[in-house]
């Protein structure tokens, strides 16, 4: 009888463990959807952006109100982690407080300390709803921003300020019940291990104060409980959520791409035919594989590189791309945010219908069109602005650019005043239809103006 | 002008006399062809010149680097150029560049590698800022610009695509003229709206066209001088500038425009 709650926590984790090893597993393979890129270069280098944009949040702090907030949650979300440790081996192991004595008087200040941070992300939650439900910020209304990112959104600052509250509830009872030992005795349970004063909690403890050990001893394990579960729960939620950033932002700012923003990827497998139509050698030609093109830019999620997907599911959607995009600035359709949105969505659906032997890629639904429309990717004027504004290092240009490869390559259906700057280039090796014989006309001009001005 | 009659020498020229240049100018598609650029390729040329900077051009082998093929989509395109110039470039032993275009400067400077061209590139906006700090150009103090208001405009291919920020404000300070910001600079300037071949196309629609936004921006600096270092930003600051009827009081131009003025070229 003793081991029941045991028992009911270590189902409870251990169904917690399944479903998550399920939804990363399915993540994992999703973003493995993409073609290979090899990130694998410079660890050192790679590891310093990720200590810095990452873990030191690095470009956050290019707005400084919310980053301070967002450090508040940040720091409370690691740093709970801590006692969050505590309550698992508690509830596996039937203990209360488990580090309590080991820790000695340490304790009560580690606990204060973590009740700062849960009031403190209490606060932050708080400012961030009103932030973003009631002030006029721009990149919190956007078509984007249809009803399930918003709920989302709303959704993560209400779970966070109730799962607070729980902890800070437990603790306000925690500590009435450490001052009814003789009453616990007589009810022939434990004593509660001493933490000295809690500060925050106790604001809450006038509550409780009037209630019997019983009713205490009942409300403080439902807490407990119901905070736990409640991590449990927000643990698989984030898989689905805006939230992942808070795993995803480590590898995905790890992975980032270490070259100058303005370089654009070369395409290898057109090099080659280039080469070959100017009749140069080609490097590795006699080697058998006949290069299994499948398609030249990307027109649906597997012809990202895989990079482009893990980016999508880093999208914390928090608009940042989107409000110093310059077409989005001027009212065009583009919103690089949008682009990420809709490559996750995209890369969801196909995970999805692929785990459950659907018909995944092979849905008769694309990337381009069902999800991104061609007017926002004409729209981007490659002017990079999204990729700097963004805290956790995405690329939303790198997909814009892949899927007008796609568009010009493949289909031959660019704008025609790009057809024509095409043909321009060809026949007079200039993106204008200027005879190429003008082209050193502004020497012999210079030459005249200043033997004149003489 | 001097007495000595402008030099413009050819790569083609120099390699006939068994010579070489310590840099080649590339002047890029809007320098050779657009006829406000063409007069900063002069200035340029000019400035050259006058330091004594021992440089060559391509002339007609010049040919467009492929930028705006590639960035509206066009890959194919933009490595037949590639490769073709690559060619060219090699042919003449060629190891340095200097070019007026933000946009021929990345495109070779980081995407001619990939393809076997290896070449140290700069922007003259870099180029300017080393022939003053090494005092090759020496501006005089309380010059034509004295106490002038100038604001810059980052164009996106230098700065964010490139990390160059301060070489084309030191040129300004050098000036001795009075550097304003716009709220937008830097990491955060606004794009003209002309990058990634919006110059060859209408702009989809919307509320505003960029330019005009970012000129809104410049203007309200209450600089005189919109000091640029890009042809496509040259051209929508200036259609920006003429749309809002202010061409009497504001001027758009090139940092080596303003050199050349202020060393009276
Ligand atoms: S690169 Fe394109 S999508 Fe990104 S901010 Fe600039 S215009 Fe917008
Ligand atoms: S791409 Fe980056 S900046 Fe844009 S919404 Fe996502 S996280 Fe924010």
């Amino acid at each position: 009888m003793d081991y029941l709650p045991q028992i009911l926590f270590l189902l409870v984790l251990a169904v917690t463990a399944f479903i998550m090893y399920k939804r990363i597993s399915r993540i994992k393979s999703t973003i493995q959807l993409g073609r290979p890129l090899d990130r694998s270069d410079n660890p050192g280098e790679r590891f310093k952006v990720m200590t810095l944009v990452a873990f030191g949040q690095k470009k956050m702090f290019k707005r400084i109100v919310p980053a301070i907030l967002h450090l508040f949650l940040y720091v409370g979300f690691v740093l709970i982690n801590i006692e969050v440790l505590e309550i698992i081996l508690d509830g596996l192991l039937g203990t209360h407080r488990l580090f309590a004595e080991p820790v000695g008087y340490v304790y009560g200040l580690l606990i204060n300390f973590f009740e700062f941070l849960a009031f403190a992300v209490i606060v932050a939650c708080v400012i961030f709803l009103i932030r973003r439900n009631l002030l006029p910020i721009r990149r919190f209304k956007a078509r984007e921003l249809t009803s399930w990112p918003k709920l989302d959104a709303n959704l993560i600052l209400v779970i966070e300020i109730v799962l607070m509250l729980a902890i800070l509830t437990m603790n306000a009872t925690d500590q009435i019940l450490q001052t009814r030992a003789s009453d616990l005795a007589a009810a022939g349970m434990h004593a509660y291990p001493v933490t000295g004063a809690l500060f925050f909690s106790s604001w809450l403890v006038p509550l409780f104060d009037g209630m019997n050990t019983q009713s205490l001893v009942v409300i403080e394990r439902a807490a407990w409980w119901f905070h736990i579960v409640g991590i449990f729960a927000f643990a698989i939620y984030i898989t689905y959520s805006k939230h992942l950033h808070i795993f995803l932002a480590f590898p995905n700012t790890y992975y980032s791409n270490l070259n100058p923003k303005g370089e654009m990827r070369n395409m290898d497998e057109v090099t080659n035919e280039v080469k070959m139509m100017l009749g140069m050698p080609v490097e590795g030609a006699d080697q058998a594989s006949p290069a299994e093109i499948a398609r030249f830019g990307a027109k649906d999620i597997n012809d990202l590189t895989w990079k482009n997907i893990m980016d999508s599911y880093s999208c914390t959607e928090c608009g940042r791309c989107t409000a110093e995009c310059p077409a989005n600035l001027t009212g065009k359709k583009l919103s690089p945010r949008k682009i990420m949105m809709d490559t996750r969505d995209r890369a969801e659906e196909v995970g999805k219908s692929i785990a459950s032997g659907g018909k995944g890629l092979e849905d008769g639904k694309f990337l381009l069109d069902d999800y991104i429309q061609r007017e926002e990717l004409m729209a981007c004027t490659t002017c990079n602005a999204c990729v700097e504004a963004c805290p956790v290092n995405i690329d939303p240009l790198s997909i814009i650019l892949q899927m007008r490869r796609y568009i010009t390559m493949e289909e031959s259906k660019a704008p025609a005043s790009w057809n024509s700057m095409y043909s321009n280039i060809e026949t007079s090796m200039a993106p204008w239809k200027f005879p190429p014989t003008d082209r050193f006309k502004w020497a012999d001009d210079l030459k005249k103006e200043s033997s004149t001005e003489k | 002008m001097s007495v000595n009659e402008i030099k413009i020498p050819t790569m083609a020229d120099m390699s006939a006399a068994g010579d070489s240049p310590e840099v080649l100018f590339w002047v890029g598609c809007a320098g050779s062809f657009d006829d406000r650029y063409k007069a900063v390729t002069k200035a340029f040329v000019k400035i050259l010149n006058m330091v004594g900077v021992s440089f060559a051009v391509l002339g007609p082998e010049e040919s467009c680097t492929g930028d705006p093929a590639r960035r509206a989509g066009n890959e194919f395109l933009f490595q037949m150029q590639a490769v073709s110039n690559i060619q060219v470039l090699d042919g003449y032993n060629v190891k340095k560049i200097v070019t007026a275009c933000p946009h021929c400067f990345n495109t070779l400077k980081n995407e001619y590698p990939a393809l076997g061209g290896n070449y140290e590139v700069i922007h003259h906006s870099t180029f300017l800022q080393q022939l003053i700090d090494e005092g090759r150009i020496r501006l005089k103090e309380g010059g034509a610009f004295k106490g002038r208001k100038i604001t810059f405009h980052d164009s996106c291919y230098l700065g964010r695509a490139n990390n160059v920020y301060e070489a084309p404000r030191k040129v300004i300070e050098a000036l001795d003229a009075e550097l304003v910001e716009m709220k937008r600079c830097r990491t955060k300037g606004l794009c003209c709206g002309a990058g990634g071949a919006q110059m060859f196309k209408e702009p989809e629609e919307g509320k505003k066209d960029v330019n005009i936004e970012r000129t809104e921006e410049a203007l309200a600096t209450g600089a005189q001088t919109i000091a640029v270092g890009c042809p496509f930003c040259m051209t929508m600051m200036a259609d920006g500038v003429k749309n809002k009827e202010k061409e009497g009081q504001v001027e758009v131009r090139d940092l080596a425009e303003l050199i050349a003025e202020s060393e009276g070229l």
